[in-house]
């Protein structure tokens, strides 16, 4: 048996959403700009994809809902053109974000840095979530933006964004949310929640790669990032890339039909998981309260054992999860996620992160049980964490010499 | 950046087969007790390097005979990745038979080395070289427990990359001797910088106190001044050559006072000089002249060659006069 527990890294395509794509490959594939029938052809299906999309993420016909090419570039496209819009041509010149957004915001954040913007990076509390009231204390007249994720892909926790967008609505500050672990995982309406911008990604609710989208709240001013053919209003230019645009409606439509009924049966096996690893397991801890994470995510930290040797041992046993470790990571830093959250630097060295999806079944979760608990039982054999023998007098380590 | 490196890789795919096996199946993972030492009149010596707080922590058991000094045994614990685990087993394979002060002398390279399936390909990828492979640190705590000395009496030099253990006395000496301009070349002829990359500058895996474009520029500035201090030892009598600027301009002042200036004046003319340009192949001297040479027939041929003439004689055979 093979089990993939990475879905919040990405996630299969549903095979009925491949099958909806399929005829906007070599069928109908006009450029849907053209005048002739060979364009128009496309339109029907653009257009539920739209339908699908407004539906999916309860936004209203005064919102536009632009597709772009991954959420990377929705993220990049917000901060930047607030940038432009809101800091070059007026007196603002800050933002406000979190130290644990995706790097496409922070990396964004960095650059926007070096051009001479003002950035607060809030500090997370122990449930790995900011507060409303640290984000209130940290806009200042000088505010252009807040961007903060709606839940955080490392933990599954869930961000008070409501609360976060009454305190933006009311101090006349722009708000952006990254909602790429959140829309198809958890109920997400813009009706409900005042949100200037919303990025989103396709290929985290079982559509494919390479296409995302931007909500924006009542079709507002916002500088393009791509100028060219005027495609989508002059929005964002760039021939429509129909078949993914039909992949992404269909994928949201299927992620938020009956989500309630879909969420439990996701967290339901979740729960059974997570509770047999704590049961069964001495010195583990779970990141984050249940019941304000995304219903397929558990972060587990398992003491004495090593992510990255975790995840080796994994995937012999042909299990895909993923791992904040350091030492996993190209440039060894620690994951900043567990470093924000502060619970200990163990944490970021031995934390794995098991994501579920809805077509994730009991017999994987049965496996996985069995073979995450062999591993941790062989590591531990290892590991000088769990050794009897202690240092000859003078052999114990005083400091940490290695600084990652 | 290029072709190749538009898809990052796998970094698991990047460990050698050895790496693999003793991962999965480390030989000498476990524990060394005070009761087997006991029985067969033994030393245990136990040392930990890293914690798990740091991301990386590996404790080390030698049985050693204290007739000999030899370690009899070895065996290991490791908190830490898949590298961690193999390249600790493979310090403590490397340690057995050995004597305490031949153990010393083990080098992270030497695991690594041990590790490679063939002797071109790096056992594991430079940015696990820093993280997993921890032998000399750890080797040098457990022989200082044996011997009852101070762990840095191990050290008799500083130690720029620990990776290749190249120190920093070596560095400065190979820069100098071969007249080392770039880093590439520093690594080319030392090693140093070649595996995790963490001395060449500032800002990788792991803060340094020394890097190598630090040492290289103080190496090159040295040698510059050296150089400088040479020639003005050497002062305009020295190797034209060799002269700075200033110096060849007095020089060929000099030379021109003597032999040439008293004749050009006679003819109410006389002659300054412009500019002097190096190349690998000539020394180049521009000149001016002045009142009737300017514009005088011989100015570029009679005049002009006896200038030439004499400059090279008395200064360099790579020089060129030219007129502007």
């Amino acid at each position: 048996m093979q089990v993939y527990l990475d879905n919040n890294a990405t996630t299969m395509v549903d095979p009925a959403v491949t099958e909806a794509m399929i005829p906007y490959f070599s069928e109908i594939y006009g450029n849907p700009n053209s005048l002739h029938k060979f364009g128009t052809a496309s339109h029907p299906a653009i257009t539920k994809a739209i339908n699908q999309m407004y539906k999916g993420i309860g936004a209203s016909d005064k919102d536009d809902i632009i597709f772009t090419s991954c959420a990377t570039e929705a993220n990049n496209w917000v901060l930047k053109s607030v940038w432009i819009d809101k800091i070059l041509h007026s007196d603002k010149n800050h933002i406000v974000t979190t130290e644990i957004e995706h790097p496409s915001v922070l990396s964004t954040c960095r650059f926007l840095e070096d051009q001479g913007v003002k950035v607060t990076y809030l500090p997370v509390n122990d449930q790995g979530i900011v507060e409303a009231h640290t984000v209130k204390a940290f806009i200042t007249e000088k505010t252009a933006l807040v961007s903060i994720m709606w839940a955080n892909n490392e933990t599954g926790m869930i961000f008070p964004i409501k609360e976060i967008g009454e305190i933006c609505r009311e101090k006349g500050v722009l708000f952006h949310t990254d909602g790429v672990q959140a829309v198809g995982k958890i109920p997400v309406n813009m009706e409900e929640v005042h949100v200037d911008f919303m990025s989103m990604s396709a290929h985290k609710f079982h559509g494919p790669k390479g296409i995302g989208a931007l909500y924006i709240k009542n079709s507002q001013h916002l500088t393009p990032l791509l100028h060219g053919g005027e495609h989508m209003g002059g929005r964002r230019s760039g021939t429509l890339n129909v078949p993914y645009i039909v992949g992404m409606g269909q994928a949201l439509e299927m992620a938020t039909t009956n989500m309630e009924e879909k969420i439990s049966m996701i967290a339901a096996k979740r729960n059974r998981l997570e509770d047999a690893l704590l049961g069964a397991l001495e010195d583990v801890m779970v990141v984050g309260d249940r019941a304000n994470r995304t219903p397929n995510t558990i972060l587990i930290s398992i003491r004495g054992v090593e992510g990255e040797g975790m995840l080796w041992d994994l995937n012999n046993a042909l299990i895909g999860a993923s791992t904040g470790s350091a030492c996993a990571s190209e440039s060894l830093e620690a994951n900043t996620v567990m470093l924000a959250i502060g619970a200990d630097n163990e944490l970021a060295h031995t934390g794995i992160r098991l994501s579920l999806s809805r077509f994730t079944t009991d017999e994987e979760i049965d496996y996985v049980i069995e073979r995450f608990e062999s591993a941790v039982k062989r590591l531990r054999a290892i590991s000088s964490s769990y050794a009897i023998v202690q240092p000859t007098a003078g052999g114990a380590t005083l400091a940490c010499h290695i600084h990652h | 950046m290029a072709k190749n490196d538009l898809l990052g890789g796998s970094l698991w795919d990047q460990y050698s087969n050895k790496v693999t096996t003793l991962m999965n199946n480390p030989h000498n993972q476990g524990e060394i007790t005070q009761e087997e030492c006991d029985a067969a009149g033994h030393t245990l010596i136990v040392a930990d390097f890293g914690a798990e707080s740091c991301g990386d922590a590996v404790r080390l058991y030698w049985e050693v005979d204290p007739a000999s000094d030899t370690i009899v045994n070895s065996k290991f614990k490791s908190f830490g990745c898949g590298t961690a685990i193999a390249s600790s087993d493979m310090m403590a394979e490397l340690c057995i038979g050995k004597t305490v002060q031949q153990a010393v002398k083990i080098t992270n390279i030497d695991v690594e080395m041990s590790l490679r399936d063939t002797p071109e390909t790096p056992a594991v990828p430079p940015q696990k070289m820093h993280c997993s492979v921890m032998a000399y640190d750890v080797i040098k705590k457990a022989a200082g427990l044996y011997l009852g000395v101070d762990e840095a009496s191990f050290e008799d030099e500083i130690i720029v990359c620990e990776c290749a253990r190249v120190s920093l006395g070596t560095l400065r000496e190979v820069i100098r001797l071969n007249d080392l301009k770039t880093i590439e070349q520093v690594t080319d002829y030392t090693k140093a910088g070649g595996f995790c990359k963490s001395c060449i500058k500032p800002g990788g895996h792991e803060a340094r106190e020394y890097y190598l474009v630090d040492i290289l520029a103080d190496v090159r500035h040295e040698m510059d001044v050296e150089k400088m201090q040479a020639s003005a030892d050497a002062g305009t009598h020295g190797d034209f050559e060799t002269m700075t600027l200033v110096q060849k301009i007095k020089a060929i002042d000099a030379a021109i006072d003597e032999s040439v200036r008293q004749f050009l004046i006679m003819d109410g003319g006389n002659v300054e000089i412009i500019d002097v340009k190096d190349s690998p192949d000539y020394i180049d001297i521009y000149i001016r002249y002045l009142g009737a040479c300017n514009g005088c027939a011989s100015s570029s041929t009679g005049t002009l060659y006896a200038i030439e003439a004499t400059l090279k004689e008395k200064l360099s055979s790579k020089i060129r006069v030219l007129p502007i």
